[in-house]
């Protein structure tokens, strides 16, 4: 047993109180391996210390919620008694120090959380933020990690048999150091077919299935450590590597397990692996875990009690089975031919006690690690200013210029290139892919289909985190009830800097509350999610980046899309021109492509209009009154409206406004939805009836957009020339050698 | 014993993942690089006290039939110590 | 008329190719556990896309010894019809009931997308219901599709007429445009792109009813 010195409590980033804290729970000090046990509970990952407190305040009931946080996703009643399971969680770190794995092992990680409930896996989304392919100095790097994720996201999917049917993708300098690779995963199953991570019913046999354990993931901070030697670090490799192929048997077998009836509760083996799955097991039933290492399937030898109970070896589950019915579980296991092995026991007295061939390596409360993690209220001020407050001077050289320039750069332009290497389809459900402004997947079961948005928006929220989270409800929202779904729930992905820092603090807890606001006004509970911290390097913090997904239902039906499909159809813009203020301009593309400018604040929401904009849309698209259908967003309606002529129409745009080009064309303010239609009239009378706004700005004409204000002509272009822009952009900025 | 198959795709058949090696080394300014054909290789530990002949007659058979597709790939087996 | 859908550990479009015939086509359709030594009483085979035993080795190397392929080569040999779409065609070249090898797409990266293929041939059970030269429209979805085998092989597929459909426009550097093939004797087909993910209108195409249908057509001319 070694000496735990306050060098090695610094080591598994435990500081000096939290360490108290831990001696006056046990009553004793620590072993080794009870401080790394610690250590990886009450991690920031893993114990949520600095932002519980503040994640409380986000609304997590409706109606339509079956499970909020607190359980491995959250789980939405869809009706006719299905429901849906969802989550979204963060690999950063690790995608950054090995993209391919990183990444991969994200996708692995989020889709077990899905199917450990019960759910079957039907839809990935992906947001990614990475530095700038074209960056001076780090441009090379950039682009590799983004070749390495991208391929690791397909890899992991597409083998698995999960259609990965949309996300976003932005560049940004800030994530340079620090990309961010989340992961959206989506499951549906019956209300019956629900399952717990709860280790119920003293006696019952605790049994570990799937791959074996290994060293990987082992905590860096831990190497250092005196009881190592140099030999031995080289046979720790730090990155996860993830087997797909094993991941869909642990899912086929899972599933048909839980069938027999015979497993109590079950949950995966993620962050710190089977220290988290038995106490937090035990923990949410009361229970105590005793178990014994040496019934823990190993791939390597000689492994330490500290290493087995930290290993983040990939593609492992727990359960608690119901005494005397394993042989039904091993059973099934043994059919797809995975590991099921009795580790140990339920028992009552709440602890989680490890043994080692007998004797008792660790025993700890399972709340004491679990629900006993330190909770701080870390001091925060206001957000920094990062933008100086007013706008620059800037006249536009050529309008068409300019739009070709936004088509073409990284955030807008088309990312074909990404998701054509993702299986989109399997399953065949997917009825609306990737590229949409919400990806739509079909349960075969019902009439019901669910839509889902993935967004975020780091430029709104560096500018002003409250205002930003708001507006990224307000943008998810809409793009779900642009393809005719009511949005009912959302989970979150909150990344940002180091909590430590009073103004990072402050970022995070404006955007809680935005969102919290937000959130309820739309009546989207978050259902769970998922905090990343310390995303900086050399003290420079990425923007403040939540990362919203929301979900929505809709009926079955072939969906509304974003192409203009016929010509002389009338063009609506449902919401009407927006408040385009030079002020409130600083954070569109506009100003970060064009002028190269951050300035000021983000566009102005009315929470109420956009709700209104919203019912109109809805009833819009239900009616089948939208040929096609598209929200403004990024690069404002002359951005949307190219998008809106990809599929081959194009438009003639007429309106008369008295605000300057840039803004008119540019200006990214809210609640704005443009619309195609054969029926002009009935799509005004339901605009009229929610209170919108819905200007007739042109008709859809062929071969070329043309946009004029009153006796001025702004853009007049061939299709081909935007889409060209557009089309193969990304491919071209990856590949700055074939250019 | 030990034995090393190597597996490689015939020469005849086109090597996209060692065309793009290829190139990326040329465009590293590694001029004198005609050309990368990339493979894999098989570890294969044998139990003690196998008869050696025995032995290099079932990798062979274990390389036609299973490590490769003889439409495409070519092997040769090592034995080692 | 009644369709047996292999379903290999790893296999991942075995509820798709059960999902189109039985659901969108209405035929009886059943599944077949890899470990099974018979087929039960289907009439026609499908093996599925996915990743049959991850891939690992080669794409279908693992999976031609399962046991159940036994029974699906006698089954061919007996005459039976046989379908290997995506991952089922790289088991069919492996197992070398039909000539070739699929190697890793041209561009190297894993393609999802519609496109478009060229029927070469009706003289077959699989496309006896399409006309010569009709353009099907289905997706492809897949990292190693692009066939190859040698130039005698690939002058005997064309002089016997076994080249089933050809790309229109090719995604994977295929040779001479190869997306599906039949073998001497007719009754087994592979094709990379999926019939499976083609029969539900809501999926953009049914252009892949064709290739089911025609199979049934096939089966109930010989059972009269």
């Amino acid at each position: 047993m070694s000496v735990i010195t306050p060098d090695l409590i610094a080591q598994h980033q435990l500081t000096p109180d939290e360490f108290d804290k831990i001696v006056s729970l046990l009553g004793r000090e620590p072993t080794y391996t009870e401080l790394g046990i610690f250590s990886v509970m009450w991690s920031e990952h893993c114990s949520y210390k600095s932002s519980r407190l503040h994640l409380k305040k986000l609304p997590t009931r409706s109606k339509h919620v079956l499970v909020g946080p607190g359980e491995n996703a959250g789980i939405i009643d869809i009706g006719g008694g299905y429901a849906i399971a969802f989550k979204i969680e963060s690999h950063n770190h690790p995608s950054f120090i090995e993209p391919f794995q990183g990444a991969a092992t994200g996708v692995g990680g989020i889709l077990r959380d899905i199917f450990t409930m019960g759910a079957r896996p039907i839809a990935v989304m992906d947001a990614l933020r990475f530095g700038p392919l074209d960056d001076a100095q780090c441009g090379a790097r950039n682009r590799r990690i983004l070749e390495g994720v991208v391929s690791g996201i397909a890899h992991y999917g597409n083998c698995f048999g999960v259609p990965t049917v949309g996300g976003e993708c932005v560049f940004e300098p800030s994530y340079n150091g620090n990309p961010l690779v989340n992961v959206f995963a989506l499951g549906v199953f019956k209300h019956d077919e629900i399952f717990f991570g709860r280790a119920s019913g003293v006696g019952n046999p605790v049994i570990y299935v799937g791959a074996k354990t290994g060293r990987d993931g082992v905590h860096g901070a831990t190497m250092a450590s005196a009881e190592f030697t140099e030999e031995s670090k080289q046979k720790r490799p730090n990155v996860q590597v993830g087997d797909p192929f094993l991941e869909k048997l642990l899912l086929e077998a899972c599933l048909e397990a839980m069938k027999t009836g015979a497993i109590v509760g079950i949950q995966d083996m993620g962050a710190a692996g089977l220290t988290c799955s038995t106490c937090e097991m035990g923990s949410r039933a009361g229970t105590g875990i005793d178990f014994d290492l040496q019934y823990v399937p190993q791939r390597e030898t000689g492994m330490s009690p500290y290493e087995i109970m930290l290993s983040e070896s990939q593609e492992r589950m727990l359960l608690v089975a119901e005494k005397g019915r394993e042989e039904e579980v091993f059973s099934v296991f043994r059919k797809w031919g995975l590991d099921a092995v009795t580790i140990g026991t339920v028992t009552g007295d709440g602890l989680l006690r490890v043994r080692d061939h007998g004797a008792v390596v660790a025993e700890i409360p399972n709340r004491a690690l679990a629900d006993e993690a330190p909770l701080y209220n870390r001091p925060y001020t206001k957000p920094r200013q990062l933008a100086p407050p007013d706008a620059p001077q800037f006249e536009s050289a050529s309008l068409e210029a300019d739009l070709l320039k936004i088509l073409g750069s990284g955030d807008v332009c088309s990312k074909r290139w990404i998701w054509e290497q993702y299986d989109y389809m399997v399953r065949t459900n997917t009825t609306a892919g990737p590229g949409g402004d919400a990806a739509i997947v079909r349960i075969k079961e019902t009439n019901t289909s669910v839509a889902m948005s993935l967004d975020g928006n780091g430029r709104f929220s560096g500018l002003d985190p409250r205002e930003g989270a708001k507006l990224l409800v307000a943008e998810c929202c809409r793009n779900l009830s642009t393809v005719g779904a009511q949005p009912i729930a959302a989970t979150n992905n909150l990344n940002f800097g180091n909590p430590e820092r009073p103004e990072i603090m402050a970022q995070l807890v404006e955007t809680i509350e935005g969102m919290a606001e937000a959130c309820a006004f739309f009546e989207t509970p978050i259902t769970g999610g998922n905090v990343s911290l310390y995303n900086e390097t050399l003290g420079d913090a990425i923007f403040p980046s939540p990362v919203l997904g929301i979900v929505g239902l809709l009926d079955t039906a072939a969906p509304v899309a974003i192409p203009f499909k016929n010509e002389g159809r009338d063009v609506l813009l449902i919401g009407g021109f927006g408040r385009p203020d030079a002020g409130r301009f600083g954070g569109t593309q506009y100003a970060k492509q064009v002028v190269g400018e951050f300035w000021g604040k983000p566009p102005a929401l009315d929470m109420d209009y956009e709700k209104r904009v919203q019912a109109a849309i809805r009833e819009i698209a239900r009616k089948g009154l939208a040929e096609s259908a598209h929200d403004l967003s990024d690069g404002g309606l002359a951005v949307a409206l190219a998008e809106c002529t990809f599929g081959g129409m194009g438009a003639a745009i007429e309106v008369d406004f008295d605000v300057r080009p840039e803004l008119l064309l540019f200006d990214e303010s809210p609640s704005r939805i443009l619309v195609s239609t054969a029926n002009a009239e009935e799509v005004k009378k339901i605009a009229l009836f929610h209170g919108v706004e819905s200007p007739r700005i042109g008709v859809t004409i062929k071969e070329r957009l043309r946009i004029g204000n009153g006796p001025a002509t702004l853009i007049d272009c061939s299709l081909d020339n935007l889409r060209g822009a557009w089309d193969q952009a990304l491919n071209r900025s990856l590949h700055p050698e074939h250019v | 014993m030990k034995a090393r198959v190597y597996v490689s795709l015939k020469p005849t058949v086109l090597d996209p993942q060692g065309a793009t090696i290829k190139s990326a080394l040329v465009g590293l300014g590694h001029s004198m690089i005609a050309d990368v054909r990339q493979g894999k290789y098989f570890d294969i530990a044998i139990a003690d006290g196998a008869d050696r002949e025995q032995v290099s007659k079932e990798l062979e058979a274990i390389s036609l039939d299973v490590l490769s597709n003889p439409v495409i790939e070519n092997f040769q087996v090592e034995l080692l110590d | 008329m009644k369709f047996g859908v292999v379903v290999f550990p790893g296999s991942n479009c075995d509820h798709d190719c059960w999902y189109a015939p039985a659901k969108n086509l209405g035929f009886p359709t059943e599944m077949i556990w890899h470990d099974s030594s018979t087929l039960g009483d289907v009439d026609a085979v499908i093996l599925p896309g996915g990743f049959a035993y991850g891939d690992y080795l080669r794409c279908g190397a693992i999976a031609k010894f399962s046991r159940v392929m036994t029974a699906v080569k006698k089954f061919a040999n007996d005459g039976g019809l046989v379908i290997g779409i995506c991952n089922g065609f790289q088991i069919l070249v492996e197992s070398g009931m039909l000539p070739g090898a699929l190697l890793r797409n041209r561009g190297l990266k894993f393609i999802c997308r519609p496109v478009d293929l060229r029927v070469e041939t009706v003289d077959s059970p699989f496309s006896a219901e399409a006309a010569k030269g009709q353009i099907l429209r289905m997706p492809i979805a897949h990292g190693e599709g692009c066939y190859f085998a040698d130039d005698r092989t690939l002058d005997e597929l064309e002089a016997e007429d076994r080249v089933l459909v050809r790309y229109v426009d090719n995604p994977n550097g295929s040779l001479r445009n190869i997306a599906g093939i039949l073998n001497e004797k007719r009754n087994v087909m592979g094709l990379m792109p999926h019939p499976d993910r083609a029969c539900d209108p809501l999926m953009g195409s049914t252009d892949g009813a064709v290739i089911f249908n025609s199979m049934a057509a096939a089966f109930a001319a010989i059972a009269k």
